[in-house]
């Protein structure tokens, strides 16, 4: 009894993953990010917490370069993949979003079948040679995704017709079906009830085995229960970055004190 | 406070909550210092009254602990309200504890007044409470007022209260080894004693806890131990 390990979820890892330097994000005149750098550790979970309109949406989809769709965004600065710049011109964005995969604040899945909607990414990608591959492929997500048992045996059922949580599910099963190393999670949880957002924690708790994950929340409870690290955002600055107990028990700058605790900053 | 919650109510239940310790320190010091005086006086009066007043002390420290574990379910704290939180559940039953002393003092006042004395000690005793009562009181100010320098100066106070119990504790042995009629009273006036003597390690765990509270960082104890007792002890065995 004694000599029981910490719970896993309180030990960090110090691999890096990604590597943000000097990151700036303009909207046409609005200046959204300002000099953000930050180190994002490999199989750990780093929350970015912040008031709307922080900014901290707009780093996490620099990270995939989702904002290259946005015509009037503007990004300056580096961000490295394993030592690889993601904004080279060399690099594909396709592939990049492979390898960094996004799940978003509302459940949206293909108006497909629960087996296609899996097996499209990977389809695409040309992961699978033959179709027995693909089934294994597709259960594989969705045993990660912790729907298998839910629906393995309606695989070819809409998964329009899956409730809110299972669609959120089999959208994280989607995201983790192309073998990503990164998993970007924006709000993941905002429009589940509290059964199901228990669910997408403790897979999000089991995703970190293998990916680097990064969740934008508003819940501060929800960054102190699934985080290791934790980065508050205010005014499109990074204010704050360090250990999730940390930054819950003492942080260190008066703003980041003013967010978490509810007071007027 | 830093400044004000979005959610006023949260204010107002941390607020209520630092006022009862508050109140609870008021009533541990009197009870403290009406203690150590019905002892000198031999007012079993008084002393009875105290054992019936140390009832208030721990409904405050019940009505703490309820409102604590409420406000810990309900708003979930972080950060500085999360240490104002931790830190008034440990004063608060710092306080119950001194006040418990406080009573077993009272309660040997009996013996004591039917004439358990030994020359000097009761002077002795008073001077040693007076020093925690101030050790008390100056940690609740340091509390309420977030000041670490007066917490700190209280922490190192310590060690005088325990150099006064030594003394004391080596001259009631020397009474006793003297005469063995001193032993009743002795025994009595030793754990009289040793209860103000405890008294001032919780008034350190109070300045501790408001140098946790504000810093985030609990003091290094690397104090030089005052109490030498065991040690005397030996000493005197052999």
């Amino acid at each position: 009894m004694y000599d029981l390990p910490q719970t896993d979820s309180h030990v960090i890892h110090e691999d890096l993953k990604v590597r943000a330097r000097d990151v700036q994000v303009y909207y046409g005149a609005t200046h959204a990010i300002k000099d953000v750098s930050v180190d994002i550790a490999d199989k750990t979970v780093t929350a970015f917490i912040g008031p709307s309109g922080c900014g901290k949406s707009t780093f996490l989809r620099c990270i995939n370069r989702m904002n290259d769709t946005i015509d009037v965004a503007r990004i300056e600065g580096d961000i490295l993949l394993d030592g690889e710049d993601i904004y080279d011109p060399a690099v594909d964005p396709v592939q990049l979003r492979a390898r960094v995969g996004m799940v978003f604040q509302k459940p949206n899945p293909f108006p497909k079948s629960i087996y296609d909607n899996v097996a499209y990414g990977p389809k695409i990608h040309g992961m699978a040679k033959t179709k027995s591959d693909l089934d294994d492929i597709v259960e594989r997500a969705l045993r990660r995704g912790a729907i298998w048992e839910e629906v393995k045996d309606r695989l070819l059922e809409p998964g329009t017709g899956l409730s809110g949580g299972q669609q959120q599910r089999l959208c994280i099963a989607r995201a983790v079906a192309t073998e990503p190393e990164v998993l970007l999670m924006d709000e993941p949880c905002s429009a589940l009830d509290p059964i199901a957002t228990a669910q997408v924690e403790e897979l999000i708790d089991e995703l970190r085995q293998n990916y680097s994950v990064v969740i934008v929340t508003h819940s501060m409870q929800q960054a102190a229960r699934v985080s290791q690290k934790t980065a508050f955002f205010h005014l499109g600055n990074l204010v704050e970055y360090g250990d999730t107990g940390q930054i819950f028990t003492n942080p260190q700058d008066p703003r980041t004190e003013s967010y978490i605790t509810g007071r007027i900053g | 406070m830093v400044s004000e919650h979005i959610v006023a109510s949260f204010d107002r239940d941390l607020e209520g909550i630092q006022a009862k310790v508050m109140r609870m320190g008021g009533l541990v010091e009197v009870a403290l210092r009406d203690a150590v005086q019905a002892l000198e006086e031999g007012d079993l009066d008084a002393a009875d009254r105290i054992r019936r007043d140390d009832q208030a002390i721990d409904r405050l420290n019940e009505e703490i602990r309820s409102e604590t574990a409420q406000l810990l379910a309900l708003r979930a704290p972080t950060a500085i309200d999360l240490r104002v939180v931790l830190s008034v559940m440990a004063i608060s039953a710092s306080l119950e504890r001194i006040g418990d002393y406080a009573k077993n003092i009272a309660k040997r006042s009996h013996v004591v007044a039917e004439g358990a004395r030994i020359n000097g000690s009761i002077g002795a005793l008073k001077r040693m409470s007076h020093f925690v009562i101030a050790m008390i009181s100056d940690a609740l100010d340091a509390y309420i007022q977030h000041d670490t320098a007066l917490a700190s100066d209280v922490f190192e106070r310590d060690r005088e209260a325990d150099q006064m119990y030594n003394t004391l504790f080596r001259a009631l042995l020397t009474h006793m080894m003297e005469d063995h009629r001193n032993i009743t009273a002795g025994m009595h006036l030793h754990f009289i004693a040793k209860n103000i003597e405890r008294a001032g390690d919780h008034a350190t765990t109070i300045a501790e806890q408001t140098i946790y509270m504000v810093t985030g960082e609990t003091p290094d104890d690397d104090r030089p131990k005052g109490d030498t007792t065991p040690m005397h002890g030996m000493e005197a065995g052999d």
